[in-house]
Order: C-alpha cells, then sequence, then structure tokens
C-alpha cells in the first residue's frame, strides 16, 4: 500500500505544439485529504485534475493512481476511472434517461450489479444528496443546483475512492451554490479523498487540508487554508487573492 | 324597505369560437392577406377541378374494354387499364398460377413491419418473429421446397418486389451506416480512412451506376456461373449505396452530441461501445430520425430503379403490362396515377410515423 493514493511526477502537458498547459508538475496527495486547487482562468486547474481520471493525456512524467500507471493502456484507464468519480461545471447528466437510470447506469455496466442491487444504492445516493423523490424525472426537468447534486450522487454510486470536482458551482445560480456545497462539505466530513478546483473560497476554508494555487501551467503556492489565506507568500498568490476577496 | 329586484339588460351571446364556421373565420379569413390568399385558392380550384372531376370520374371508364377507353379517349380516363392489368402491374412476370404465393408472402412481411413499427411490441420475440417470417418470405416466393414449384428471381416482380427490396435495404443499410458513421469519427487511421473513402465513392456515383456495376461488371470478374443472383446483388448495391448516405446523416447526430457526455461516460468507466450505445447513439440518433426517415423513403422510391437492369418492380411491371399490349399502351396515365397512389400509401405512412417516433423521443426533453 502506497503511502500517496494519488503521484505526480515532473508531469508536463501541451495542447496542440506551442501550448504548455503543465509545467514540472509534481503532486502526492494522501488518502482521505482534501485539497482545494485555485488560480486565473487558463492556469491549467482544470486539465490538472482531467489528467488524474485521464480526460486529458499528459505527454512527459508519471500519474500514479491507486497504485496503476496511467499510459495508453486502455483497461488500466479503466481501472483508474472506476476508482475515480468526476463532477462537471456543466452536470453532464445523460438527458434521455432519468435520473436513476443515470445513477444505475455505470454500476449496471461498469460494475456488473445486479439491477435491484444497482436501484438500492442509487436510492441511498439520492437520499444522501437529499433529492430521492425526484429519481424517476429527467435531468432537464431539475433545476441546476439540483441536477448538480444528482451528478455528484452519479459520480458516488461506484464508490469511488476519489471524487475530482471541476468548478462544481460556476454554472450555478447563486441560491443554489449552497445546496450543492452543503452536500460537498458532508462528503468532505467523511473521509473521501477530494480535489475540488474551485474559487469558493468559504468552502476551501472550511474542509481543505491544502490549497494549490496555480498560474501559467505551475504549481506556484500550497498551503493550509489558514496559511495559505493570511500568510500567502508569492507576489502572484497575493496578486490573485486580493482580486476575488477584493469585495 | 327590501332591495327591489331589477334585471339587467340582456346581452349579446358570446362570438362561437368553435366549429366550422368560427373556424373557417379565423383560419381562412383571419385577415386581408390570407382572405386573399384563400379567394386565389378558390379561384384556382373552380379553374381546375371541374375539368379534373370531369375527367377522372364523370367520363371515366372503367369496364375492361379497350374500343369503350378509345372512344372516351381526352374527355375521360380509363381506370379499365387498371382492372384489366391489376395482376401483371401489381405481380409482374410471376407465374399467373403462382401469385398467391408472392401476395402471401406481402402481406406477411408487410404484418411484420407494421408490428415492429409498433412499441408495445417491442418484446424479444419480435426478433423470433423476424426470424421465421423472413424464411417464409422467401420460400414462399422462391419456391423449390414443400412442393412449391420453384420460381427463379428474375421473374420476381411488382410491389412484392418493390417492398422486399426497400424493407430489406433499410433494414441492412441502417445497421452498416451506424458503424461506418462511428468508424468516420474513429480516432484510428486506417478505419476512419477506409470509411471516408467508402463513403466519398459511393457519393460520387449514382445508385444506377451502381446497380448496373453489381448487375453487368460484377459477374464478369467471377468465374461463370458462380456469380451470386442477380436479385442479391442488387439488393448489396442498393444496401451499400443507401449505407452510405445514412453515415452521412447519422455523423450529423454524432457530431451535435455534446464532448461533456462523452467524457461524463468515460469518467464513470464505461467503455468506447458502452458510451456509445447507451450514451451517445440514443440520443444522436433521436435527433435525426427526420433525415433517417428522409433516406428510408428515398430508398423506398429508388427501388424503382432497378428496372434497368431487368427486375421488374412495380414501376417496371406497369411498362411491362402496358408495352406489350397496344389496345392498352395509350392509358399509361391512367396506369402511372394508380401507381401514384401505391407509393404515396407507402411514402405518406412512413412520414407519419416518423412524425410519431419523433413525438415519442421528445418527450424526456420536455418539462
Amino acid at each position: 500500500m502506497a503511502e500517496h493514493i494519488i503521484t505526480f511526477d515532473k508531469v508536463n502537458k501541451w495542447y496542440g505544439n506551442n501550448f504548455h498547459v503543465l509545467r514540472d508538475i509534481d503532486l502526492a496527495v494522501k488518502p482521505g485529504e482534501r485539497i482545494v486547487i485555485c488560480g486565473p482562468s487558463g492556469s491549467g486547474k482544470s486539465t490538472l485534475i482531467r489528467c488524474i481520471n485521464r480526460l486529458e493525456e499528459h505527454q512527459e512524467g508519471h500519474i500514479i493512481v491507486d497504485g496503476v500507471e496511467l499510459t495508453d493502456d486502455i483497461k488500466a484507464i479503466e481501472k483508474v476511472r472506476r476508482e475515480v468519480g468526476m463532477v462537471f461545471q456543466q452536470f453532464n447528466l445523460f438527458p434521455h434517461l432519468t435520473v436513476l437510470e443515470n445513477l444505475t447506469l455505470s454500476p449496471m455496466w461498469v460494475g456488473k450489479t445486479p439491477k435491484k442491487d444497482a436501484v438500492e444504492r442509487a436510492m441511498q445516493q439520492l437520499t444522501r444528496v437529499k433529492i430521492a423523490e425526484q429519481a424517476n424525472k429527467y435531468p432537464l426537468q431539475l433545476s441546476g443546483g439540483q441536477q448538480q447534486r444528482v451528478a455528484i450522487a452519479r459520480a458516488l454510486c461506484l464508490t469511488p475512492k476519489i471524487m475530482l470536482f471541476d468548478e462544481p458551482t460556476s454554472a450555478l445560480d447563486p441560491e443554489m451554490i449552497k445546496e450543492v456545497l452543503d452536500v460537498m462539505v458532508e462528503l468532505a466530513n467523511q473521509g473521501i479523498t477530494m480535489l475540488c478546483v474551485t474559487h469558493e473560497m468559504g468552502f476551501a476554508k472550511a474542509v481543505a487540508d491544502r490549497v494549490i494555487f496555480m498560474d501559467e501551467g505551475q504549481i506556484v503556492e500550497q498551503n493550509t487554508p489558514h496559511e495559505f489565506f493570511d500568510n500567502p507568500k508569492s507576489d502572484r498568490t497575493k496578486d490573485f487573492l486580493s482580486k476575488i476577496l477584493g469585495h | 324597505m327590501s332591495a327591489v329586484f331589477q334585471s339587467i339588460k340582456p346581452r349579446p351571446a358570446p362570438v362561437k369560437t368553435e366549429g366550422f364556421v368560427p373556424w373557417i373565420r379565423s383560419n381562412l379569413f383571419g385577415d386581408l392577406r390570407s382572405s386573399a390568399v384563400t379567394l386565389l385558392i378558390i379561384a384556382l380550384a373552380a379553374y381546375v377541378l371541374p375539368d379534373l372531376v370531369r375527367w377522372a370520374v364523370l367520363n371515366a371508364v372503367v369496364v375492361t374494354n379497350a374500343e369503350t377507353c378509345q372512344a372516351a379517349r381526352g374527355t375521360g380516363a380509363c381506370w379499365g387499364v387498371v382492372v384489366e392489368k391489376f395482376r401483371l402491374i401489381i405481380f409482374g412476370r410471376y407465374p399467373y398460377e403462382a401469385q398467391w404465393r408472392p401476395q402471401v408472402a406481402t402481406i406477411l412481411l408487410v404484418a411484420l413491419l407494421v408490428v415492429s413499427c409498433i412499441r408495445a411490441f417491442w418484446k424479444p420475440w419480435l426478433a423470433v418473429l423476424w426470424v421465421a417470417v423472413v424464411p417464409a418470405f422467401f420460400v414462399l416466393m422462391g419456391g423449390g421446397l414443400f412442393g412449391l414449384e420453384a420460381v427463379t428471381t428474375d421473374q420476381w416482380g411488382g410491389l412484392p418486389l418493390t417492398i422486399m427490396l426497400a424493407t430489406f435495404g433499410i433494414v441492412l443499410a441502417y445497421p452498416i451506416s451506424i458503424v461506418v458513421a462511428l468508424g468516420r469519427r474513429s480516432d484510428l487511421p486506417a478505419i476512419r480512412s477506409l470509411c471516408i473513402v467508402y463513403i466519398e465513392l459511393i457519393r460520387g456515383v449514382p445508385l444506377i451506376s451502381v446497380l448496373f456495376m453489381a448487375s453487368f461488371l460484377f459477374p464478369l470478374f467471377m468465374p461463370v456461373g458462380k456469380s451470386p443472383d442477380v436479385l442479391l446483388r442488387v439488393l448489396v448495391g442498393i444496401t451499400l449505396f443507401s449505407a452510405a448516405y445514412l453515415a452521412e446523416v447519422v455523423r450529423g447526430g454524432l457530431q451535435a452530441i455534446p464532448k461533456g457526455q462523452i467524457e461524463a461516460a468515460q469518467s464513470l468507466g464505461l467503455t468506447y461501445w458502452q458510451t456509445q450505445r447507451k450514451i451517445v447513439l440514443p440520443q444522436a440518433l433521436a435527433m435525426v430520425v427526420p433525415g433517417i426517415m428522409n433516406s428510408f423513403i428515398a430508398i423506398f422510391k429508388d427501388t424503382s430503379l432497378v428496372t434497368i437492369v431487368s427486375l421488374y418492380e412495380l414501376t417496371g411491371a406497369l411498362s411491362l403490362a402496358l408495352n406489350s399490349d397496344a389496345d392498352w399502351r395509350p392509358f399509361k396515365i391512367e396506369g402511372y396515377l394508380f401507381i401514384t397512389l401505391i407509393y404515396f400509401v407507402f411514402c405518406f405512412s412512413m412520414s407519419r410515423y416518423s412524425l410519431w417516433i419523433e413525438h415519442q423521443l421528445g418527450r424526456s426533453k420536455t418539462r
């Protein structure tokens, strides 16, 4: 059992030939650690977490997730994806399936769970995100906040060891952000490994073990939330924090 | 002192908004422009319809007598030609005494198609039904088994041939088109190139050339007497031709699926084929139902081109029936109007069915 559940070792990634989106990323995440990643737009933070379940490929360096190195080996990728749940900015629920079908799809087809068990587990997860009564509706019949909670429940249905959140509240109306953050806080308190790209600094202060600041494809600074917010070291971090906390 | 009852003045009844007259008022004479258009169309109909009705109904001849028809020529339609040549038009050159066989076979096939179109019957036994009915169709048509006299495929003709070519053309082309459309978007260069070459090659030639090649050129490359049956070659030609066009329609749907849908499926651990089958195709195909049905209707009508390789489907059978008989040859228009009606019934049904499917698939999108 490795000490770290996710390891980035000198990871480099380019989009096309000249856009260097990740530069020499070194990162080690302990099981159960809760990490918030922030930084200006285009800094590579979404790309970083999308490399963890290989929605993006890296060109140099090594990424090891739960003891499996990510390469072109499709079997290894599928194995990693089974351990990693992901929540997207745009929810990405399947509009042609009901909420319940969205949740049971992966357990039934990937996990080979019998339908009865998959439904039972799905209802548990829906209850956990407080939306069980909407199980038979279609995603587009729900509000944005409800859809994002369904998306979280869907990611949890494979009982992942790691949860990735890619700006989960950025597409939501302000009054719906809280209901999603509440679910995320509750999840964080249950010991799952979490990496969350977000600008919700209140959330970072409340649950993060570590805050990572990225800029221009590099990890500029990382620290406990307390130190990060009260005592930022680099000028770029200070500049960023003054912009997002300045009003 | 109690209040004195005072009745209010009677009011006029509200203007009727339902029923025939109000409908006409609001839809045909709603404003000046629509009134003008309505009057124009009425005038046009008044100009055309009396002559048409006189020709098609009042002065029409329904007896199967070529001389009576000849006498009425120019003033009345000769529907007698349809009665006289009915079996030749419908069954082509199929042996006269055995024509009950294509009749039964076609009724079976059409019944199978109708059943397959009804949602309540989308159960596993439907596949069994297909496995039973399709061989039955070919046994009835071709004979040579169970004491049925063998009828070679060059004698098959008329409506049964049209329906058979369209049905199997569609049923075979549809899955091929999906695979080709997926292939054209594949990450594997070899597969992608192959699919592009196939689609562009087929789209670059008319169906007639494909049929010519299938019928006349293909046997030249085969050992003498070893070439597959002409009907089979033509069916393969129609299938490959239609599949290329359908593939582009399907690709249009595939491209409309947001990338996030595929990423979500991948993040849930679904494999490529699971993602396509459960997430991408159900949404993509639902989006392009009108385009797909367009292609299906085109396939149905394009079957009339097989006449040029001497397979007498409905259109070909009509020419055959009338060209060979000098007495009835002048009344081709009536014959063509008759098969027009047949084509229309099939194509219009397909069109309406497509609307129903769209309605069914649209449900999950609406609130």
